[in-house]
């Protein structure tokens, strides 16, 4: 893996120094701060009813009421601004030109690939940090379950690295960074919404969507639970598309 | 030191280079010279390991471009055509990043990015944002960016492009003192400037080497007659009148100032100076000038890039 981290640590200076990540960062961070202050106003309010109300206090969970609400509602903004985060990482080599340095370095394309993909990791992570301060008020208020929310923040992670692993894919092959936005966006979108057929095509067929499902496996994580099963598909997600943009920037090379 | 055998590379039904063979030994410098579109780009892309060709081989120290990839680009500096760099950076950031990709040992980054930075003269903008940096001190970066990690082959497209004299002279400068280590291919399309720094110089044109020789040979053998300028004080006209009856001498025009100042062109088998002169002489006119022309290299490379495409033409019409 030699090369891998000067290429890793130039993309994070690239991500960093550039406007975008700070205006996505923003949008991702105002807007997931609504959606925190939503859950946790909609559990007082429930919880004044509930005071009234045994059989409704019974029921008043934290983890459920508010972590896993918000989490969900993080899983659609990352689906929003993950393509933005990966747009740049190929298309804007192809563009300038600078891809033919990349390329005639000793650097494997495995190596490259990787270092880009990590470097936008790392750019979610820090997001994802972003909303740590929210939790944290939480915890100071009420006896969140860390177990759960840990749980949940792997999982949006996970999900978050596999929206962003189809976006290195779809900007390695384009130069165009808009057209590489819109390609990631409209396949998530698809493999969002694609379980929703489950009941419509048949049994078989119905097990196969509701698994390439890529939200389906959200859900488990957001409720505390870890899956293997989830875990290994948002890990083979990843490596299908990395394998792609490997199998891509091959290609590319033969094109010349 | 670099190697080619049958190189051809198709873009879909186009080829870009035909067949493309040659040598270049440790330690010379040579010149690629063709006009845009000849194949120059397309062959140094595959020596650099940048693309594939469609067949043949290409071979830097013995190892296959194709095959040990990694290891010839380990060896190979290479200046892109444009000189694409990453604008956002700082020119020291850059050269770092550069020193790393290329597997310098992280312990000599700085001092290896120092002395690329003395080098290339980049010490006064080693700070600034590439993007903000004037053409020439981009293309400076550019070749600082080949020459860090000390490769033992240079290849160079186009180093000079877009750069006013003084840079030019610069660059050539730089070029010239890097022989002494590296073996450099470079290619142009300006021909003074490819005499000046190379060897030996590929003449390519539609994808084909059509010659290869150092530039006083090219000039040499491909003048089929030589062409000796003859100046006299006065009555140029008469003279050239009683020349053209001269065995040997094919044709004599006058120049542009009052017809005394010809151009004798003569069969490369007969000196004819001597002869000239005597006449000249015998006639009881002064001599101002007598000197045999040879051709320019860009003579050269019109005459062989002209018959090639007369050859061309004249093959498409018989087939």
């Amino acid at each position: 893996m030699k090369g891998f981290s000067p290429v890793y640590r130039k993309e994070l200076y690239s991500l960093f120094a550039s406007p975008v990540f700070y205006v996505v960062a923003f949008t991702f961070l105002v807007i997931s701060g609504y959606f925190f202050y939503t859950a946790v106003a909609f559990f007082n309010f429930q919880s004044f009813e509930a005071s009234q109300n045994p059989m409704l206090a019974k029921q008043m969970n934290v983890s459920d009421m508010i972590i896993r609400p918000f989490l969900m509602d993080m899983s659609i903004v990352l689906l929003l601004i993950s393509p933005l985060l990966t747009m740049r990482l190929y298309a804007e080599e192809r563009k300038t030109g600078t891809i033919e340095l990349l390329l005639t370095y000793p650097i494997s394309d495995t190596a490259t690939i990787l270092a880009k993909f990590l470097a936008a990791a790392t750019a979610l992570a820090v997001i994802l940090i972003g909303t740590f301060p929210g939790i944290l008020l939480l915890a100071t208020f009420s006896q969140p379950s860390w177990e759960t929310i840990l749980c949940g923040y792997l999982g949006i992670f996970l999900l978050g690295s596999a929206f962003l692993s189809l976006g290195v894919f779809t900007s390695s092959v384009t130069q165009n960074q808009i057209i590489a936005a819109v390609l990631s966006f409209g396949a998530l979108l698809m493999f969002w919404v694609i379980g929703w057929t489950k009941n419509l095509v048949g049994p078989a067929a119905g097990n196969l969507v509701d698994y390439l499902s890529i939200i389906k496996h959200f859900d488990s994580f957001a409720k505390g639970v870890l899956d293997s099963r989830d875990f290994i598909y948002y890990l083979l997600f990843m490596l299908l598309c990395l394998f792609l943009t490997l199998r891509q920037m091959e290609s590319y090379r033969w094109r010349g | 030191m670099i190697e080619t055998e049958g190189l051809t590379k198709f873009y879909g039904p186009l080829a870009a280079i035909r067949d493309v063979s040659f040598q270049v030994q440790k330690g010379e410098v040579v010149g690629f010279l063709g006009p845009n579109g000849a194949g120059k780009s397309t062959t140094m892309r595959i020596l650099t390991c940048y693309m594939p060709p469609t067949t043949g081989a290409a071979r830097i120290d013995g190892l296959d471009c194709f095959e040990q990839s990694l290891q010839v680009r380990r060896k190979v500096g290479y200046l892109p055509e444009n000189v694409p760099l990453y604008v956002d950076l700082t020119v020291s950031r850059f050269l770092r990043f550069a020193a790393g990709a290329k597997g310098v040992e992280s312990k000599e980054h700085l001092r290896e990015v120092q002395r690329v930075i003395a080098v290339c003269g980049l010490e006064k903008v080693a700070h600034r944002i590439i993007g903000h940096l004037s053409k020439g001190y981009k293309q400076r970066v550019g070749l600082a960016q080949a020459l860090l990690g000390n490769p033992s082959v240079l290849i160079l497209d186009e180093p000079t492009i877009g750069l006013d004299p003084t840079q030019i002279i610069e660059i050539r400068r730089l070029i010239q003192d890097l022989r002494e280590k590296h073996t450099v291919l470079l290619s142009s399309h300006i021909l003074p400037e490819v005499a000046q720094i190379c060897q030996r110089v590929m003449i390519i044109n539609k994808g084909q080497i059509i010659a290869t020789d150092s530039p006083e040979n090219l000039t040499h053998q491909l003048q089929k007659s030589a062409q000796i300028v003859l100046e006299v004080a006065s009555r140029g006209s008469e003279l050239a009148a009683s020349l053209r009856s001269l065995d040997g001498v094919q044709s004599v025009s006058a120049g542009d100032d009052g017809g005394n100042r010809l151009l004798v062109e003569t069969d490369r088998s007969h000196e004819l100076r001597p002869v000239l002169a005597r006449l000249v002489v015998e006639q009881g006119m002064d001599l101002l000038e007598l000197k045999v022309r040879d051709l320019s290299l860009e003579d050269i490379f019109m005459q062989l890039v002209t018959e090639e495409t007369a050859e061309g033409a004249q093959e498409e019409s018989e087939s």
